[in-house]
């Protein structure tokens, strides 16, 4: 029975469209070198250049790279600590909080978090910055984290973990060298949605961050309201050209690793 | 043992504790404060020096005008009315456009699904914010989609799109498609093919086996997606601010506007308490669908 239909390839093809044009149009008239964005006039890169001598956009990059980086690393190891509990833990006094305590912050509405961490850091006292944007983030995006590895903790078998302490390993050691490189890849892609929810964020950095401290979404939200403009397109294409490098490299090598793996699985095969 | 159990609990505990569920109860409290001209813009707050009978002062002063307030506004209702409307209509049109591209994936070959799968989610990891803007530049007056329509002559006038609820639409159908043609995907994925070849070799033509076995087969996945796109659109914020106009009211917006235009934070933080309590029905039903998907495949 045939089953792909030309209905299925029109839906496709017209679903495909409808994903892309809008980016392709994006990035082609990034290389416009009219100010106007919807008339084509000749293809330049001077909206690179301006782009690249903004002292303020510069500034904003680098805050919001560092706050990714630093929010996601933090992030990962808080994730990977709630995932391992939640499967591993067992029972112990307040499992209910705290498993709707990670659940809760998924389906939070963006503006209710912002504002509720922007009435702590005041209440607190704590001046908003870097740092406070560095908190916020790494709150919702530990929880994240968390769904993506213990979905994987969930499905590995726990007595290879069991074998390990059996012979002697101290549980830290047993996590290290054991479970560790087992939940790796979820560890490894944790990571990079928390660091991708970072550099996205717009709402709750919005908040949590004071008048020094100003991340690219802010930025771009901030021109972006006053209308479509060509720098703003120049730096969307570079933003779509890193992740799309690195979406599709992450995917290259686990497809690889996936394959070696197969084949060192038939070669013990066959020599066993 | 124990003890670094509870050690490797108390920390991320901790953290949810106080950078979660205590910015939680603040906003609760401020929800219950009154608005003040001063600094900060609120009444009461907490004083320690007076002790106990500060404690007692502080809570008295407590009271529902916030709500009383947001149920007398007309402002606040229609808010509330058209985020549900606006959440209902999207959710609506991405499950009509949505549902195709699932249906096509899971029909084609087996080694082609991987490519489309990525094809799908890729947009999602690039930045939401920029998704949107792609869009500006597209429904404006003078934009893609009004040039295109003028030169194939089906207008002869630039349609208003850019600023209006259509506007708000499209963004939310493209931002949260791959929302809906996952899970989708995913149940359509598991169907047993032998359930069509059997409903055809009764007697079923393509579209009756279609009705009759594929859409009830794939019901749990169209659940999950509709959840999965309501809930969000229902608190959002950017999509209405950027490509909505002066008639988009949405509850995110209006949250925002109080806090940071009109700088009510009580009202602010009542609104917030009130769009949770209206977030609570759908994330209920929800789990409950779910929790009733894992007992059926038990």
């Amino acid at each position: 029975m045939k089953r792909f239909t030309w209905f299925n390839a029109v839906s496709l093809t017209l679903g495909f469209a409808f994903l892309y044009i809008p980016m392709l149009i994006l990035i082609i008239f990034s290389f416009n070198s009219s100010k106007l964005v919807t008339v084509w006039a000749g293809f330049s890169t001077k909206w690179y250049v301006y782009l690249f001598s903004n002292d303020a956009f510069i500034d904003a990059a680098w805050v919001t790279l560092k706050v990714g980086f630093i929010s996601s690393c933090a992030a990962t190891v808080l994730g990977t600590m709630i995932a391992y509990i939640m499967v591993r833990g067992g029972r112990f006094f307040g499992r209910g909080l705290f498993s709707s305590m990670i659940y809760a912050p998924l389906v939070m509405p963006e503006v209710i978090t912002g504002l509720s961490l922007l009435l702590l850091f005041i209440s607190i006292g704590l001046d908003r910055g870097v740092f406070t944007i560095i908190l916020a983030h790494t709150t919702f995006s530990m929880c994240y984290v968390s769904v993506v590895v213990s979905s994987r903790l969930a499905s590995f078998d726990v007595s290879i973990e069991e074998a390990a302490l059996d012979l002697g390993c101290t549980p830290f050691d047993a996590f290290k060298s054991v479970t560790l490189p087992i939940i790796a890849p979820a560890v490894i892609s944790g990571w990079l949605l928390a660091f991708t929810l970072s550099l996205d964020d717009l709402v709750i950095a919005s908040f949590a961050s004071g008048p020094s401290s100003t991340t690219l979404p802010i930025k771009i939200y901030s021109s972006v309201r006053l209308g479509v403009s060509p720098e703003i397109n120049a730096l969307s294409t570079i933003m779509i050209a890193i992740v799309t490098f690195g979406v599709l490299t992450t995917s290259i090598i686990s497809k690889r690793a996936i394959k070696r793996k197969r084949l060192e699985e038939e070669q013990a095969f066959k020599n066993g | 043992m124990n003890f670094r159990k509870y050690l490797l609990i108390l920390i991320p505990y901790s953290w949810l504790l106080l950078l979660f569920l205590v910015p939680f109860i603040i906003v609760v409290k401020m929800s219950l404060s009154d608005t003040e001209m001063a600094i900060p813009p609120y009444y009461p707050y907490f004083t320690l020096s007076e002790g106990w009978q500060g404690i007692v002062n502080f809570f008295s002063e407590l009271d529902f005008e916030n709500y009383i307030f947001l149920a007398e506004d007309n402002l606040y209702w229609k808010a509330y009315l058209s985020s549900l409307k606006i959440a209902l209509i999207s959710t609506f049109f991405t499950l009509l456009i949505g549902y195709p591209i699932a249906y096509g994936m899971a029909n084609a070959q087996p080694e082609w699904r991987p490519t489309l799968m990525m094809i799908i989610i890729l947009p999602f990891w690039t930045s939401f914010l920029i998704r949107i803007y792609s869009w500006m530049g597209i429904l404006s007056q003078e934009g893609f989609l009004n040039q295109f329509l003028l030169w194939i002559g089906i207008i002869d006038q630039p349609l208003t799109i850019l600023n209006t609820n259509v506007a708000v639409y499209i963004g939310i159908v493209y931002t949260y498609l791959p929302f809906m043609i996952l899970p989708i995907y995913a149940s359509l994925e598991k169907l047993d093919i032998s359930l069509l070849e059997a409903a055809i070799d009764l007697g079923c033509n393509r579209s009756q086996s279609f009705w009759l076995i594929t859409m009830p087969l794939s019901k749990a996945g169209v659940i999950a997606g509709c959840f999965l796109v309501f809930i969000p659109v229902l608190g959002e914020f950017v999509i209405p601010d950027l490509l909505g106009g002066a008639d988009t009211l949405m509850i995110g917006t209006i949250l925002w506007q109080e806090f940071f235009a009109n700088r009510d934070w009580p009202v602010a933080s009542a609104v917030a308490v009130v769009l949770l309590l209206l977030l609570m029905i759908p994330i209920i039903l929800f789990q409950r669908s779910e929790q009733k998907q894992r007992e059926a495949e038990q």
